[in-house]
């Protein structure tokens, strides 16, 4: 694999971590699989990428994106979810409902055409890295992976609200009797997991462009990172992006055609010796 | 539902004589049906018999051994796609292709499962739902044999079974043979320590059962009649596309086997006809078919989930207290 090809997979592999690491905090904590977490990624992007061209400003569109996704996750958490907490089963199958209506409601607003959203002029051309020519704007979604990553390990791990959290992860119950308002937490949580959803929207969006199956493409990578990290642990999702964006790569050098099944071949291995993912522990 | 059940001595394969009397009625009223309905709606019921089976499949697992799986749209499609392939351009003749279809389907699951048994509750959902994702992202990218986005076409169906009623006479045929089996398995000891495992994984293996092994054959043959029911759809449809394998399609068997209620079996031809109708309806007013299905699922989650035989149920027992 040359250096292009490497930072082509570390790149893919920042996006992964930005949209997944979302969809662990939401799984660790609440328990909820979010099955619309794609859809909700293709929304914050179709949003971001809308507010973009608008404003003309990259980033009021992301921020635009992730309060926009942010409030989208409200809807469901609150108005929704709210319907049938503790039941594990129904919980997914009504976010998989939830992300078929995301879906068609994206179809009707924007139709089925592709956008790419647009880079600003800071970002576009390229840098010369390790010897090669780079696109500067994959760069910065490199780097910005990487702040996400800080950023929440700063939060989980130095603050309040972090510790509530890995504590609601380890033992929900436990919080809640200690007399802190763990459903707060929960809100919170889903809120700033489904804003990464938006977040990681609008930056796919410029790179992988938008389109209508887009949500579902990045919604079984996020499965693939997830289920080889773990649930609910940061590192794990660190660790499973950083292998399936690198295999995705891989694949797609090596057999085009295939591409996915190259991050099925590791994901079956693994699921035979830890079939709770390298970083999870049993609830 | 306290109803005296009385024992009769004669006896069919296990089954008493009043539920054999109810299935020949069944039987001989869905036979009779293309005499009453349009060459459209014996269309109709013929995708309600071939959805059914696949929704039962389903039931196979998430009933009766508490996995649901989200994978099974892929295996159903899979079996399609080898159908199709092998007749339009492989010029295999329609049996041999059929037989050919399910095995490919029996086989790709066989694989599956191996990695699904070790998972379980949502875990389970998650993996199946990935492979089936893998099956729909090669058939979408692997363009010279699938044919890619714009899928394949070929006459699959034989010439005896060319007009629309003689193929649902046909399927109707096939879906008795396969529900009966269905229905045999789970009543059999195999499918009552399946229900065990449903109930306590760590009881059943505490009591010397080899519950992964039983899983894996439960999941292989779950898969098998998912096969049968594409193998039906390939000729039904005399074409296949990715949507075939796609998410929607597992995620529309699913709600058929909840619509139906889960753990009932044969609950999933009304949960097919109940889809299938509405889709039906749906369609003519609005092309918003996928926004009227996810919000069906919303909705049946929350206020119906032991399906719509079971809330009647509920509510009429309600109704009598």
């Amino acid at each position: 694999m040359s250096i292009f090809q490497l930072l082509n997979g570390l790149t893919f592999a920042a996006l992964l971590f930005v949209v997944a690491s979302g969809f662990t905090l939401i799984f660790g904590l609440l328990r909820i699989v979010n099955l619309a977490h794609g859809a909700l990624y293709l929304f914050g992007g179709y949003i971001g990428y809308a507010i973009a061209l608008k404003t003309g400003s990259f980033v009021l569109g992301g921020i635009g994106a992730m309060a926009a996704i942010a409030a989208i996750g409200f809807v469901l958490d609150q108005g929704l979810l709210h319907f049938v907490r503790g039941h594990e089963l129904r919980q997914v199958l009504l976010t998989l409902g939830f992300a078929f209506v995301l879906n068609d409601l994206a179809l009707v607003i924007w139709g089925g055409d592709s956008f790419t959203v647009p880079i600003p002029q800071m970002l576009r051309g390229g840098l010369r890295v390790f010897g090669v020519f780079y696109p500067t704007y994959r760069l910065f979604v490199l780097v910005t992976g990487i702040v996400v990553f800080a950023a929440l390990w700063l939060l989980l791990n130095h603050t309040r609200l972090g510790a509530l959290i890995r504590a609601g992860v380890d033992d929900a119950e436990m919080v809640e009797a200690s007399g802190v308002n763990i459903r707060r937490v929960f809100l919170v949580t889903f809120l700033l997991g489904s804003a990464l959803a938006g977040l990681g929207g609008l930056m796919g969006g410029a790179f992988l462009s938008l389109y209508p199956s887009a949500d579902a493409e990045i919604l079984v990578f996020s499965l693939a990172v997830v289920i080889i990290g773990g649930r609910g642990s940061l590192v794990g999702v660190g660790v499973g992006s950083l292998l399936v964006g690198l295999l995705n790569t891989l694949g797609q050098v090596m057999f085009p055609e295939l591409a996915y099944f190259v991050i099925f071949g590791p994901m079956a291995v693994l699921l035979a010796f830890r079939p709770l993912g390298l970083f999870g522990r049993a609830a | 539902m306290t109803m005296p059940r009385t024992p009769k001595p004669s006896r069919l394969a296990g089954m008493n004589g009043r539920a054999a009397l109810i299935a020949a009625t069944i039987g001989v009223a869905a036979a009779a049906l293309p005499l009453v309905l349009s060459n459209y709606q014996v269309g109709l019921a013929t995708e309600v018999l071939i959805f059914g089976i696949l929704a039962m499949s389903i039931d196979i697992l998430a009933g009766f051994a508490g996995r649901t799986s989200l994978g099974h749209g892929a295996i159903f499609g899979v079996s399609t796609y080898v159908v199709v392939y092998a007749t339009a351009h492989a010029g295999v003749p329609p049996a041999a292709a059929f037989a050919a279809g399910v095995l490919a389907a029996t086989l790709v699951a066989a694989i599956f499962g191996l990695l699904a048994v070790r998972t379980s509750g949502v875990y389970f959902l998650l993996l199946t739902l990935a492979l089936g994702m893998i099956v729909w992202g090669i058939c979408l990218r692997w363009t010279q044999v699938t044919g890619g986005e714009n899928g394949m076409r070929g006459d699959v169906r034989p010439a005896l079974l060319l007009t629309n009623t003689a193929f649902y006479w046909a399927v109707l045929a096939g879906a008795a043979v396969v529900t009966f089996a269905m229905w045999r398995f789970v009543r059999s000891p195999f499918g009552l320590t399946l229900r065990g495992i449903r109930d306590s994984e760590s009881r059943m293996r505490s009591l010397g059962y080899n519950v992964p092994l039983h899983l894996f054959i439960g999941f292989t043959v779950s898969a098998f009649f998912a096969g049968v029911a594409g193998a039906m759809y390939a000729m039904f449809n005399n074409f296949v596309s990715p949507s075939t394998v796609a998410l929607a399609q597992s995620v529309e068997g699913v709600l058929m086997m909840i619509a139906g209620g889960v753990g009932t079996l044969f609950g999933a031809f009304v949960g097919a006809a109940a889809i299938i109708a509405l889709e039906n309806v749906v369609s003519a007013y609005t092309e918003r078919w996928q926004m009227v299905l996810g919000i069906t699922f919303i909705l049946i989650m929350i206020f119906a989930p032991e399906g719509i035989i079971g809330k009647l149920r509920a509510i009429l027992t309600r109704k009598v207290r």
